[in-house]
């Protein structure tokens, strides 16, 4: 969408954009062969991707080497942009998501103890967890369990019945929203009251299905809120379901746009798309006023910016409150 | 006298070519001719699968034990190469750098864990192959499917090799992350593939398990295959052959799998047992009793998703589709594959082309003299 | 106390599904002596049949009336997929060589999973509530949910179902005589195609209740759910001693208790949640290399 909008205003420079995009079905190994393909067969100037942080860390060796800038839009691992100076992404990274939810547990929620549920298959699931326990224990919480399923699992009663028998505040579930649908239910199968705690990777307008009504009462961080009535971002919700039979843009979505318009931005910027010269315009990134906030990129190409909680209500993500990075 | 020297000879030109391609392959190209890491990488990717489908034809093929776990010993070459590179072979490299540079000093390196991966996919492959080739046909390929399973589970959990997220470098296995510096190991995993390296072993597996295969102990595998009570009877030592064929099979998946890790970071979803069973479409293919034909399978199944990818119409996405179809009518239609139990024109080269005996008539073959059985123990022959 | 009733109760639900499924494996193997490598995917099949079913005639809402045509309905489409492999797939390698026709199960199994994700994606899709979930508490915190309920019922109500048909109906007589010697019961005048067939057509349904049935419980359907399943079902059918059916359901029963406790209960003891999974293939290596017939299996001697 975010090409269509530019090409249709005129293009960058005058010139139009062309999207060029290549599946790599979620696995890394494919992520990497797939960027060698884009970067040398079709020979393009920008990468945007990937989403999730594994499959960023696999490709972007290859954009590092090729020097071609690529902005993740959505992988919040702090490794994916060490990889190199090329590498760039428009969302917070993880160790401030995973403070974010231990604040609010903390000072909102007036938690405790915490219990925790993570993805052992994903580099994403696992840094949360890092971060959140330190954060967590920093405020003067105990984690009280700490258990894992690997992704695709689809019963979690076995970890869900262990963490059951310790009393807990909140349950940390930094999953994805194919297994946390389910765990949600199994959550109050179960007869589990606590509050279950998660990330980005819960934004899908999918995880309603999967999860229904058990879901209510729990709550995530996250980039934006689809429900925002900023007029800025209703704007973008409207054009997006225009243009998408009328399926509400995630928090991906978003970024995705955002990631898109950015590297147009300095595209505009450095007149070009001359490697070196728009490295460095993706790099003196400020203020930019994006859909998922105010972005700014520091030193090491990470965007610095607020992270919301959101509850989930009523097959709603609503906004609960802003944390600010320190 | 002269066989020996044209050998030798054949051996150079051989490690010539391979490393003429690799320089072309490489980035610099040779004499200004490249080919494009896009291809590149899938040559290298033929190369690997070539060890891969080879070395399941042994056990698969030519003996006959249908093993559907080859993924696993490939999983163990990748895994245990790359934890010695990581944690046990920076300092021998360091210090071999100062004496003789840094490019024999990695060769020397890479070659050592090579070896280090095919032992230990060797002694899996022995753990693995001694109590399941008891078993008679569905009940070894599920075992072996087992053990390949249980091998991966194993390495998703093992944080010491990056657990379920893929062996990047040196982990700090106390909490789970990388290494903070050098001192406990290798921060990331020394890309030491490459084409030369690939081709090189993809010849030498060739040229071991053809020379297995017609010599006499290849011709006791076959009749393990044919009729393993009659080849029992006949005074085989049946067990240790299906164990050591396994283990030599087993070795060189852990060959394929040090080069692979060296080159992909090992990741535990390559090592699926859908894997496996794409080696088992590329033997099938090219015919079970064939290495030309396992040569054969492993380039088509390389190369037809890129074929596949140009074709219009989304022909691609439902490449999988096309391959499942073509394993069923394959079976349907003629289960021996494209060469079924003979290789390819090798009778231009004007040597005196043996074939593997179990095609022959039954009076025509030697077996093994009778001499020899009558010196056995009595344990061989079983009800 | 009421933790170990509770793991108890997830461990023998999930041991009914493996159960359901392990029944198909273990009738096609009596009779063929063939791994019907596909029939996991044939679980998966069941699925999506009920999911589609339950989308296109708008009975998506909880109702009672919605969960027996769903799972009716996909039962049905299941037995025929069932019936139109055996058809096309086995019979023409059943004469072949053992490895022959276990590479065509694999194929079969490779085309149903990739032909579902090359058409409805590899995602996963929910699967409509047909039942309106409660949880009913059974003392302490042990509870047990509806839809566990259901698992419960409904595959007790089919396990016997299908005991009713093998030993007290001339089919099923058939099957048995089939299962003991093809050749012989086609001398007797059986005709073994159509009682193949419909051993195929019914261990399908099985499979495709069991499949409607998890998805109630968990409902995230896609179309790989049905290769680890399914592969821990075949483990349940060797574990019981495969061409034996009570020996399925013990088996199945026994696979999903063991698998709930080592995930509960591994964690003091050094095993990670994680190795889930290894804990069918860790009990299939032993059964194999300790028992090969099963529990409840017979030693079959080969004779030269």
């Amino acid at each position: 969408m975010a090409a269509d909008e530019i090409n249709a205003a005129g293009g960058i420079n005058g010139r139009q954009v062309q999207l060029i995009h290549e599946d790599d079905q979620g696995e890394p190994g494919k992520a990497a062969t797939v960027v060698a393909k884009l970067i040398n067969q079709d020979q393009v100037r920008a990468l945007i991707g990937e989403v999730a942080s594994s499959n960023s860390i696999a490709a972007a060796p290859n954009a590092q080497e090729a020097k071609v800038p690529m902005i993740s839009p959505s992988s919040t691992n702090p490794k994916v942009t060490q990889i190199g100076d090329y590498i760039f992404r428009v969302c917070f990274i993880d160790p401030f998501q995973g403070e974010v939810m231990a604040k609010f547990a903390v000072n909102t929620l007036k938690a405790k103890k915490a219990a925790i549920l993570f993805d052992s298959n994903s580099d994403y699931s696992k840094g949360l967890v890092q971060f959140f326990k330190a954060s967590f224990t920093k405020l003067g919480g105990t984690i009280v369990a700490e258990k894992a399923y690997a992704q695709r699992d689809r019963d979690f009663t076995g970890q869900l019945t262990a963490i059951r028998d310790t009393t807990q505040d909140v349950i940390y579930v930094p999953g994805y929203y194919q297994e946390v649908g389910v765990i949600a239910k199994q959550t109050k199968q179960l007869g589990i009251k606590a509050p279950l705690l998660g990330g980005d990777g819960w934004d899908s307008p999918q995880l309603w299905d999967l999860g229904g009504d058990a879901l209510n009462g729990n709550y995530i961080s996250n980039h934006y809120s689809v429900d925002d009535p900023t007029p800025v971002i209703q704007d973008f919700v409207k054009r997006y379901k225009a243009k998408y039979n009328g399926t509400a843009p995630d928090a991906i979505a978003a970024l995705g746009f955002d990631a898109t318009m950015v590297m147009a931005d300095a595209i505009k910027r450095a007149g070009g798309t001359e490697c070196v010269a728009l490295r460095n315009a993706i790099a003196q990134t400020a203020n930019y006023k994006g859909i998922t906030g105010v972005i700014t990129l520091n030193s090491e190409r990470n965007a610095v910016k607020p992270a919301v909680v959101l509850e989930l209500k009523d097959k709603k993500f609503v906004y609960k409150e802003t944390i600010n990075p320190d | 006298m002269l066989s020996f020297v044209k050998r030798v000879l054949v051996t150079l030109v051989i490690l010539a070519v391979l490393y003429a391609l690799n320089l072309v392959m490489s980035k610099q190209g040779l004499f200004g001719f490249g080919v494009p890491l896009y291809q590149v990488d899938l040559w290298k990717m033929a190369g690997i699968n070539i060890i891969l489908a080879v070395s399941l034809n042994l056990i698969n093929g030519f003996t006959g034990q249908f093993s559907i776990g080859h993924i696993g010993f490939m999983a163990i070459g990748a895994y245990s190469s790359t934890f010695a590179t990581v944690y046990y072979t920076q300092g021998l490299e360091r210090w071999l750098a100062g004496v003789v540079g840094g490019d024999i000093a990695a060769a020397v390196a890479f070659t050592l864990v090579i070896l280090v991966g095919a032992l230990a996919a060797a002694i899996a492959g022995l753990v693995v192959g001694i109590p399941s080739l008891r078993l008679r046909g569905d009940y070894l390929a599920i075992a072996t499917l087992g053990f390949a399973e249980i091998i991966r589970i194993i390495i998703v959990n093992t944080n010491k090799v990056g657990g379920a997220t893929g062996f990047r470098g040196c982990v700090d296995a106390a909490n789970g992350t990388t290494c903070i510096d050098e001192s406990m190991g290798r921060l990331t995993i020394p890309a030491y593939t490459n084409f030369f390296w690939i081709g090189l072993f993809a010849v030498i597996t060739i040229v071991i398990i053809y020379n297995i295969v017609n010599s006499d102990a290849g011709r006791a595998l076959i009749s393990i295959r044919e009729d393993e009570l009659a080849a029992q009877a006949m005074g085989v030592n049946t067990t240790r052959y299906k164990v050591t064929s396994f283990v030599i099979s087993s070795a060189f998946a852990g060959v394929a799998g040090a080069l692979y890790g060296h080159w992909r970071l090992p990741h535990p979803n390559d090592f699926t047992f859908v894997r496996s069973f794409e080696i088992i479409i590329m033997i099938v293919l090219g015919g079970m009793g064939s290495i030309t034909g396992s040569i054969l399978g492993a380039l088509v199944i390389t190369f037809l998703p890129e074929v596949l990818r140009q074709l219009p119409g989304g022909v691609y996405d439902y490449r999988l589709v096309i391959y499942a179809l073509l394993l069923i009518i394959i079976m349907i239609t003629r289960p021996q594959g494209v060469f079924g139990g003979r290789e390819f024109g090798l009778s231009w080269l004007k040597r005196a082309r043996r074939l593997p005996e179990g095609t022959a008539a039954v009076g025509a073959s030697k077996g093994v003299p009778v001499a020899e059985s009558a010196a056995r123990p009595e344990k061989d022959v079983e009800n | 106390m009421d933790t170990f009733v509770q793991q108890l109760i997830n461990g023998l639900n999930i041991g009914a599904i493996y159960a359901l499924i392990a029944l198909g494996y273990t009738m096609v193997y009596g009779i063929l002596r063939l791994i019907n490598f596909a029939h996991g995917d044939i679980y998966m099949v069941g699925a999506f049949a009920g999911y589609f079913i339950a989308i296109k005639t708008g009975m998506a809402g909880p109702s009672w009336m919605g969960l027996i045509v769903v799972l009716l309905g996909s039962m049905a489409v299941a037995a025929l997929v069932g019936m139109a492999i055996e058809r096309f797939a086995y019979r023409p390698v059943r004469k072949y060589a053992r490895m022959t026709t276990l590479i065509t199960a694999i194929g079969v199994s490779l085309l149903l999973e990739n032909l579902f994700v090359a058409l409805f994606g590899g995602q996963g899709r929910g699967f409509p509530q047909l039942l309106q979930d409660d949880a009913y508490r059974l003392f302490g915190n042990a509870a047990i949910s509806k839809s566990q309920i259901l698992i419960f019922v409904v595959s007790i109500a089919l396990m016997v179902l299908l005991q009713w048909i093998i030993f007290k109906t001339k089919v099923g007589t058939a099957m048995r005589a089939v299962s003991f010697n093809l050749n012989s019961a086609k001398l007797m005048g059986i005709n073994t195609n159509a009682i193949i067939t419909f051993t195929f057509a019914l261990g399908s349904a099985l499979a495709a209740a069991g499949g409607v049935l998890t998805a109630q419980y968990s409902p995230t359907i896609d179309p790989l759910m049905g290769i680890t399943t399914g592969l821990k079902a075949f483990v349940a059918a060797v574990l019981g001693g495969i061409g034996n059916i009570p020996g399925a359901v013990l088996g199945g029963l026994l696979i999903g208790v063991a698998e709930t406790m080592v995930v509960g209960y591994g964690g003091s003891i050094g095993i990670a949640s994680t190795y889930r999974d290894a804990v069918a293939f860790a009990i299939l290596i032993l059964v194999l290399l300790l028992r090969p017939s099963g529990i409840l299996g017979t030693t079959v001697q080969e004779k030269v």
